[in-house]
């Protein structure tokens, strides 16, 4: 589905990375792991086009990204930031304003579908009153994941998704985003994670940094 | 009511001594200002007065050569002004700043000029000049202040405009609620002083013309006149920027390239 080769990121003269080679299948759910500071964020940034590889092709289902109007490519390739970016306002106004954008227009904002997405974290409807600026960071990031699968993407990228979350939150989170990609076709999703074990849990295949693809 | 009292050389060096009463302050306070003081009376007075050689001299060329040459320096200026107030630049922001400062200062007072004022022949130093310059004072703070708050809230909100953009946005609607913020902060100003104007300031200008010996009403006629056209130059000139600034710090793959941009300490 989606696949990248070659890709290579430099930083002034040095390279982050070089010789990137990504090939994700649908039902898949890749780890991007390394040691910090090996690029990790910065790969998932490139695959979803905010930032520009220095060398190397991205795809998705054949068709190069160049190709690709880029609202219409990150509305299929959702990239969901470490640190999540609400607006002010509600939970509610946040995951509503996201089907005012051109890309998302069409589909409609879906009361139910959320509520039943925020279930599998042990929300209810109550949560989409609260403010966003009173959410703790896991809270915050439930509503980034929520938003994020409330657009009905083909592919995830989380970086670093539950840190600030709970373990039992992240268990959830996990569990969740599992079921998504079991549950539809042509889903996948790319994590990064400092937690080795969540590693584990998640992800069918490693892709190392500043190493081999295992 | 004609003609006005002329200030002599000694009439005005003795105003000088007025200053004195800063450096004492700042003596008795300890407030380290005197020298600064001092550089900044003497480099007003120094600017002042080699200003006032050139314009008498290019009063009297009535050529438009000359004149045209002044406002060109004046706008440049203006231009370089406006980026060097801000604290973050990136590459071509002073060419950006130069063609909003020219476009909208230009435009505005070549209409004010034919086709309100109706000065014969158009170029006539004496209303060229000034109003040009007031225009430029005016358009130069809404665009340094439109470009400093535009950047800077993209600096500072990047995580959001990004998540806009990460979730599908375009980049016009990542940047539109920062567009609209920073084009409100830059026209804030011309604002407040139309509502003030008047009753809690008197402008300079308008002073001016009543100093000289014009009649209250033709002076005030004056001053809405300019009023109208600072507040849609700053209006241009700011918008101008802001564009500018979007199509360089996003690009047409909807990036937002705050790569670009570098802080500078002031």
């Amino acid at each position: 589905m989606l696949s990248a080769t070659g890709l290579g990121r430099r930083i002034d003269d040095g390279w982050i990375w070089r010789d990137v080679e990504v090939e994700l299948a649908a039902g898949e759910n890749l780890a991007i792991v390394g040691p910090t500071g090996a690029g990790k964020s910065l790969l998932l940034r490139c695959l979803s086009g905010l930032d520009a590889a220095d060398e190397g092709r991205i795809a998705i289902d054949d068709k190069p990204l160049d190709a690709w109007q880029m609202p219409a490519y990150r509305a299929r390739v959702v990239y969901l930031h470490q640190r999540p970016a609400l607006r002010e306002g509600t939970v509610e106004e946040n995951l509503r304003a996201v089907f005012r954008l051109a890309a998302h227009r069409s589909k409609g904002y879906d009361r139910s579908a959320v509520i039943r997405g925020l279930g599998a974290f042990d929300r209810d409807a109550s949560f989409l009153k609260k403010d966003a600026a009173d959410l703790s960071g896991g809270e915050a990031q439930i509503v980034a994941l929520t938003r994020a699968l409330s657009v009905k993407p083909s592919v995830l990228l989380l970086d670093e998704p539950s840190a600030s979350m709970d373990v039992s939150a992240t268990e959830q989170a996990e569990e969740l985003v599992a079921r998504w990609v079991s549950e539809g076709p042509g889903r996948a999703s790319v994590w990064t994670s400092h937690d080795g074990a969540q590693v584990q849990r998640v992800t069918d295949r490693t892709l190392t940094l500043n190493g081999a693809v295992s | 009511m004609n003609g006005y009292l002329q200030i002599g050389y000694a009439q005005t060096a003795l105003a000088g001594l007025l200053i004195l009463a800063n450096l004492v302050l700042s003596a008795t306070l300890r407030l380290g200002l005197g020298r600064r003081l001092a550089i900044a009376a003497l480099r007003m007075s120094v600017q002042l007065l080699l200003v006032g050689l050139v314009l008498e001299w290019i009063f009297a060329l009535e050529n438009p050569l000359p004149v045209l040459a002044m406002a060109a320096a004046m706008t440049a200026i203006a231009g370089v002004a406006a980026v060097n107030r801000t604290q973050r630049r990136f590459a071509g922001v002073y060419w950006g700043s130069l063609v909003s400062v020219t476009g909208s200062a230009f435009f505005v007072t070549g209409l004010a000029l034919l086709g309100i004022v109706r000065v014969e022949p158009w170029f006539d130093p004496q209303y060229l000049i000034p109003l040009l310059g007031m225009v430029l004072g005016n358009t130069l703070n809404g665009i340094s202040l439109s470009l400093d708050r535009f950047v800077e809230s993209l600096v500072q909100r990047r995580d959001s405009v990004e998540a806009t953009l990460a979730l599908g946005g375009t980049r016009w609607e990542a940047a539109h609620d920062h567009i609209r913020d920073a084009m409100r902060v830059g026209l804030i100003p011309m604002i407040n002083s139309m509502m003030v104007i008047g009753i809690v300031s008197l402008p300079g200008m308008m002073t001016g013309q009543i100093l000289a010996g014009a009649e209250p009403t033709d002076a005030v006629r004056y001053q809405i006149v300019i009023m109208f056209m600072i507040a849609s130059a700053a209006a241009l000139g700011a918008f101008g920027i802001v564009f500018f600034t979007y199509h360089r710090l996003f690009d047409d793959r909807h990036r937002l390239r705050l790569d670009r941009v570098r802080k500078v300490v002031a």
